[in-house]
């Protein structure tokens, strides 16, 4: 039954004397749409940062699809089917909302500096099967007529959702999103949340980071909840509910946003 | 007539020649955003091998290679580059303003070793005996001139058809991508140092290049030639023509150098004679301006970037490579 995509063992990580994260362990089942809830400072982004490469751990591993991938440079580990999007997106805001799908592929012929000369005819038939991708994936998450649109110029929302476009086009085997929820109006968080949940239901794996409790309990399953660098649950959602730790975590903690 | 007609022979060969300094100056900050603060090192590193290695032997420094003019000029362009890889990995680390101080002051380092080590490179004199390639057989007239500039011109163009395959090639993407944003950028899949590293290279390179043709221009180079003056001129026309847009650069070198000659045409002929002997910073206060106008009130520069360059959605979806 249990077959964990993502593991980690025992991750530190300190800032001076501040332990953000404080020996985690826990495990992401393959298939599942996870919730990592747990109020403010209670190390979700540190977390967050360490599974993606962004910080390197003091002490303790990760391991995905069985493999240690505990420093790898974000880079890399987008190569190893993970991808992420980012809290306040992070758009190429003078680049074309098609040419950033586009960017994603991995290893493209045209990609270093003599592809474009010595490899044209290549470069080009590849160019032509990455942009119908694109125009595919960009159709996928309702942004198919914007393709041409700054990137800068779309709204805040519309950005979460190519993100998750770009994220897609690395056919990743589990995405990471941090608070695709926040800031973002309810008719287009209800487009994105749709369309995570249609990945889902197709096998891609999810690890959402969330800081609105009614979100996480609504879409995840299971939850996984942290409070002053430690997990404090694990479990469903419905056991989550009815768990008064948590519940003292969330409501005895000051909530400022 | 033909004393109108040589003259602006002469202006658009410099024109050209810092034109395609703006074209490698573009690649570095218009497409990648890359704050080259040390232009003229590069430009200099091309100007004094090419003459280095295609000249005569000179008593004192090093000289005397006599190579064939496209190989010295080749070797002109690798000097830059690899200065540029070495300057590279030791600063691409550093963001915007650091990068742009840092390399500043490798060209201020890089004055001074010319100005002072004279075993090198002539020292103040510089370096000279250098002998224009088909000059010998075509002599010193307007015609020779003339081939000069076509030469010159054919290479501009040429820079420029590579540039822009370069840009709108799944590469270009990747510089911009870079540009925008590394974290986004390595977050799917790429390398923010590697591409860094080869575009400060290959836009180095370039500035080699323009140096090389500089220095062969006046078969002559000289620490003078290398003062952060050249570095501030070939970011101004960059700026106003508009970065991330090979054209506006190439225009932008015309322009600025267009009225860099005619203010100091202007300020000779018309100022009062003890002005005059400050023209030159008259001109200095005039480009600062310009500078600071453009940033001020239209900072895309004259002709600004285009947004879609490497491939368009579904309307134009038979179109191939623009």
């Amino acid at each position: 039954m249990a077959d964990p995509i993502l593991v980690t063992q025992g991750l530190c990580r300190s800032f001076g004397n501040f332990k953000a994260v404080d020996d985690v362990s826990l495990a992401v089942q393959r298939g599942s749409m996870t919730g990592l809830i747990g109020p403010n400072g209670a190390g979700k982004s540190t977390l967050f940062n360490l599974l993606t490469g962004a910080l390197k751990p003091d002490v303790g591993a990760v391991q995905l699809d069985g493999q240690d991938i505990t420093g790898l440079s974000p880079n890399k580990l987008f190569a190893r089917g993970l991808g992420r999007t980012f809290q306040i997106p992070r758009p190429f805001a003078r680049m074309s909302v098609l040419e950033n799908v586009m960017l994603a592929p991995m290893g493209q012929v045209g990609e270093t500096i003599t592809g474009p000369f010595l490899f044209r005819g290549r470069m080009q038939a590849e160019e032509s099967r990455i942009r119908d991708k694109a125009l595919d994936v960009l159709d996928f998450v309702t942004l198919g007529a914007l393709a041409d649109h700054p990137a800068g110029q779309i709204s805040g929302g519309q950005m979460k959702l190519l993100e998750l476009a770009r994220v897609l086009m690395g056919d990743p085997q589990l995405i990471l999103l941090d608070e695709p929820a926040a800031g973002v109006n309810p008719v287009l968080t209800a487009t994105l949340i749709g369309k995570i949940e249609e990945l889902n239901r197709q096998g891609t794996t999810f690890v959402i980071i969330e800081h609105d409790m009614d979100f996480v309990m609504q879409h995840c399953d299971p939850v996984i909840a942290l409070a002053e660098g430690r997990v404090i649950f694990e479990g469903t959602s419905a056991e989550a509910l009815a768990n008064p730790t948590l519940l003292d975590a969330y409501l005895g903690a000051p909530m400022d946003g | 007539m033909i004393g109108i007609f040589s003259y602006l022979i002469f202006f658009a060969t410099t024109a050209s020649i810092l034109a395609i300094a703006v074209l490698g100056l573009n690649l570095q900050w218009g497409n990648t955003g890359l704050f080259n603060g040390g232009v003229v090192a590069f430009f200099g590193a091309g100007a004094y091998a090419t003459l280095i290695l295609g000249g005569t032997a000179q008593a004192g420094h090093l000289g005397g290679f006599g190579l064939f003019y496209p190989l010295a000029l080749l070797g002109g362009m690798a000097a830059a580059g690899l200065m540029a890889w070495i300057v590279g990995l030791l600063t691409l680390r550093l963001r915007h303003d650091y990068l742009a101080i840092a390399t500043f002051g490798v060209a201020v380092a890089f004055e001074n070793l010319m100005r002072n080590a004279e075993w090198l490179a002539g020292g103040a004199k510089g370096v000279r005996g250098f002998e224009r390639p088909l000059r010998a057989a075509l002599g010193d007239g307007f015609a020779y001139n003339l081939l000069f500039f076509a030469g010159v011109l054919l290479i501009l163009i040429a820079t420029y058809l590579f540039l822009e395959r370069l840009v709108a090639s799944p590469f270009g993407r990747l510089l911009r991508a870079i540009r925008e944003d590394e974290a986004a950028a390595a977050s799917l899949g790429k390398s923010p140092s590697k591409v860094r590293l080869t575009a400060f290279v290959t836009g180095s390179v370039i500035l080699g290049l323009a140096g090389g043709l500089y220095g062969t221009f006046y078969a002559f180079v000289s620490p003078q030639d290398v003062l952060p003056t050249l570095t501030f001129q070939i970011w101004a026309m960059l700026i106003v023509g508009g970065a991330g847009n090979n054209r506006g650069a190439i225009f932008g070198a015309f322009l600025i150098w267009g009225a860099w000659t005619l203010s100091g045409w202007a300020l000779s002929r018309f100022a009062p004679v003890d002005v005059q002997l400050y023209t030159g910073s008259f001109q200095f206060i005039l480009i600062g301006s310009v500078i600071v106008g453009m940033l001020m009130w239209r900072p895309q520069g004259l002709l600004p970037e285009r947004l879609v360059v490497s491939q368009r959605g579904k309307p134009q979806s038979t179109q191939q490579g623009e």
